[in-house]
């Protein structure tokens, strides 16, 4: 089997985790949810594997380059990495209820990588711009910060969630951890992607200067990156500076992810040099 | 009293506007909610484009907020002027405000404070105060900078602290922010960006200028000696590379060959691959088929040079490459056409399209023309360009990614170890402070409070 193939797997075994942590909430099934955490660790491996297959695949073929190269790839990294970063967290919290919430985002990243008739899992020779040392870590540390992000986004869902239903107790939302853990839990999150955000945009600069001699030139990708910067700039320092505590920075981190997703995908819509169409 | 004459010093007026963290946050989500409009309507296009697009009215209430090229407008400019003041005013008045917790040569300790601190581990051990005294302070002065013990009125009392400097992360983030800006600014004023096509063979020592209508006037020459193009078999490009040379004077003093992500520099200049094309073929290699003889002569003909062509079949010259000809009114592509003139006849205009190289037949004439061989000429399009801040820029990147894990990841941290007798035992109380993730730090104290419990041997 390709790479490929063992990837649309990972997808149906990311689909399962996410079913297995929603059923565990659910009906309160802790057995279950602990299986999740194996199965999710066996789709991470798979996830690794496949990226790996996926290099060596490109070398027999001739023009050998990190599988980071288009939308597919991506995707495929940007699951691996959320699960990745969920799993830390689960282990340093203790609590299953967030794979509910962040598993099937890394689910429908590589459903939407497998399944999407108009994304090609071919593997490519890199076309010119894309020949640099920069491509790996420009790519690394941005998707490292969707990652944080996205399982940021999750959290600050499940603080929502939690917050309406403050007064209920036993119901299925009093089994979400506590208001202030998810709040400082999003607060930690954002950090840790502002940061690698921040080395991201700061690689690909350095990468453009090399490639088409200006570090900066406001193409719709680089401008949303930044739109995306200010946003979770803007939480940071309400947070810090001006006490903004659980509801308004959930929001802010929800509309962060937001702009994230526009970075990812909506620029793709308009014309730019990410757009890699014309040398 | 004196507040109310300081709030009205104008000066003291502004410099409170810019202390304002709720001013950073409307800027910079203003920022963030502005930047969108420039990548929806595209930059830096033809203003009749613009007009097709949006029509007069809007076209013209566009144009007058800049909207068409909206991060250089006045407005957009002004925004990131109000950031970096906001950010340099409020970096000096929190330093000067906290003074006296950055700058301190040697740390002093109140057991008052510690004392305070509702969290605290509580432990006792039957080793001596003197041989726990040991222990804490040995434990102590390992892990933090400083150290200091003091006797208390019931035992002795060991502080540590470190990573006081960390304080100093955020000023570093900020620094890095103002730094991208000043060499934003030192590459606008002092850099230029700039393009240029080199036919293969050629030179040129002057560039045009992006934002201006402008020539720019290099002091060197920068040759093409060759361009290659090469494919894979996806037909998807692999490289584009020139061969350059670099000439002061006339003489040779650099050569490189640059592929995209490769460029040359050379006095500050950086010349990067940025795009290439065909040059009209100026040599041809035409054969010319006798109609009385059947002869087939092949010739080289160059650009206005008459060819006396043999059998007294007249005379021929190349003139132009024809993008998109005509013929009949259809578009037969790309044609080389030259002009034909017998011996004592008017001259003819003969079209020899490369689509179709028996073309010339049709004409019906003494002599049939057909194109044999076009040298093939490339020309390279090259970005040209120079900024001085580019360096300036740099470092604030590096300062940036130093500052902001600083910022977010380390902490100013206190601890406390007091001893007091507690009969034949001794009483270990462990405390400590952090400037931030104070929940880190709780799990810290109760880590080093089970380590020193630990330490017993006679346990």
């Amino acid at each position: 089997m390709n790479s490929s193939g063992v990837l649309s797997i990972i997808t149906f075994v990311y689909g399962l985790v996410g079913f297995c942590y929603i059923f565990a909430w659910t009906f309160k099934k802790p057995t279950v949810s602990k299986a999740a955490t194996w199965v999710a660790l066996i789709g991470l491996a798979g996830n690794i594997v496949g990226i790996v297959m996926r290099w060596v695949e490109s070398y027999q073929l001739g023009f050998g380059h990190a599988p980071l190269s288009n939308l597919y790839e991506s995707l495929v990294f940007f699951a691996g990495t959320i699960v990745l970063i969920y799993l830390v967290i689960e282990r340093k919290y203790g609590n299953r209820v967030i794979g509910a919430f962040v598993a099937p985002i890394a689910f429908l990243a590589m459903a939407y990588a497998s399944l999407s008739p108009n994304i090609s899992d071919r593997i490519q020779p890199l076309i010119p711009a894309l020949k640099s040392n920069w491509l790996i870590a420009h790519v690394i540390a941005c998707f490292i910060g969707y990652g944080a992000f996205a399982v940021a986004f999750g959290v600050s869902l499940m603080y929502l969630m939690k917050q309406k239903s403050a007064d209920d107790t036993g119901s299925m939302m009093s089994h979400l951890p506590d208001a202030n853990v998810l709040d400082e839990l999003n607060h930690q999150l954002v950090m840790f992607g502002f940061l690698f955000l921040s080395a991201g945009i700061i690689t690909g600069a350095v990468w453009a200067n090399s490639a088409w001699g200006r570090y900066w030139g406001w193409d719709p990708k680089e401008t949303w990156s930044l739109i995306t910067w200010f946003i979770y700039a803007t939480l940071l320092h309400a947070r810090l500076m001006r006490g903004w505590r659980g509801k308004r920075t959930a929001i802010l981190s929800i509309g962060g992810f937001a702009a994230v997703m526009f970075t990812y995908f909506g620029v793709n819509l308009l014309p730019g040099l990410h757009s890699y169409g014309s040398f | 009293m004196d507040n109310q004459a300081i709030a009205t010093d104008p000066l003291n007026k502004i410099w409170d506007f810019f202390t304002s963290v709720r001013l950073t946050i409307v800027i910079l989500l203003t920022l963030a909610a502005t930047s969108i409009i420039g990548t929806l309507i595209p930059q830096n296009q033809e203003p009749a484009a613009y007009f097709q697009a949006f029509g007069g009215f809007l076209y013209r209430l566009f144009d007058i907020f800049g909207l068409f090229d909206m991060y250089h407008s006045w407005w957009f400019q002004l925004l990131i002027v109000l950031l970096t003041i906001n950010i340099i005013v409020c970096s000096i008045d929190r330093i000067s405000a906290n003074r006296r917790i950055l700058f301190v040569k040697k740390p002093t300790f109140k057991l008052a404070r510690f004392r305070n601190i509702k969290r605290k581990e509580t432990f006792k051990d039957d080793r001596s105060m003197d041989q726990l005294q040991k222990v804490c302070q040995a434990f102590v002065k390992r892990h933090f900078r400083h150290s200091h013990i003091e006797t208390t009125d019931t035992g002795c009392a060991i502080y540590g602290e470190k990573g006081r400097w960390t304080r100093f992360g955020v000023y570093t983030v900020h620094l890095s922010v103002v730094l991208l800006l000043v060499g934003g600014l030192i590459g606008s004023i002092f850099g230029f960006d700039g393009w240029v096509n080199i036919p293969e063979g050629e030179s040129v020592s002057q560039v045009r200028l992006r934002s201006q209508e402008r020539v720019l006037q290099l002091d060197f020459e920068i040759r093409c000696d060759d361009f290659d193009v090469s494919f894979y078999e996806t037909g998807a490009p692999k490289e584009f590379r020139s061969s350059l040379t670099i000439l002061e004077q006339g003489r040779e003093v650099v050569k490189k060959d640059i592929i995209v992500n490769d460029p040359l520099r050379y006095k500050g200049v950086n010349m990067f691959q940025s795009s290439y094309g065909k040059m009209p073929s100026d040599r041809l290699v035409l054969s010319f088929t006798s109609a009385k003889t059947g002869m087939v002569y092949p010739l080289d003909a160059g650009l206005n040079q008459p060819l006396t062509l043999p059998e007294k079949l007249g005379t021929f010259v190349f003139k132009e490459l024809r993008r998109s000809a005509k013929f009949r009114g259809h578009d037969i592509g790309d044609a080389y056409v030259g002009i034909l003139t017998p011996p004592g006849g008017d001259p003819v205009e003969v079209i020899l399209p490369l689509r179709f190289p028996s073309f010339d037949k049709m004409r019906k004439g003494e002599v049939r023309i057909a194109v044999v061989e076009q040298a093939q000429r490339f020309y390279t399009g090259l970005q040209v360009t120079r900024d001085p801040g580019v360096w300036v820029v740099y470092s604030g990147f590096i300062l940036m990614i130093i500052g902001c894990y600083i910022t977010f990841f380390m902490s100013h941290q206190q601890i406390f170890v007091e001893l007091a007798a507690s009969g034949k035992k001794t009483e270990v109380t462990v405390a400590g402070t952090a400037n931030k993730s104070k929940t880190a730090m709780v799990t810290r104290i109760e880590a080093a409070a089970a380590k020193l419990a630990k330490s017993n041997p006679a346990d």
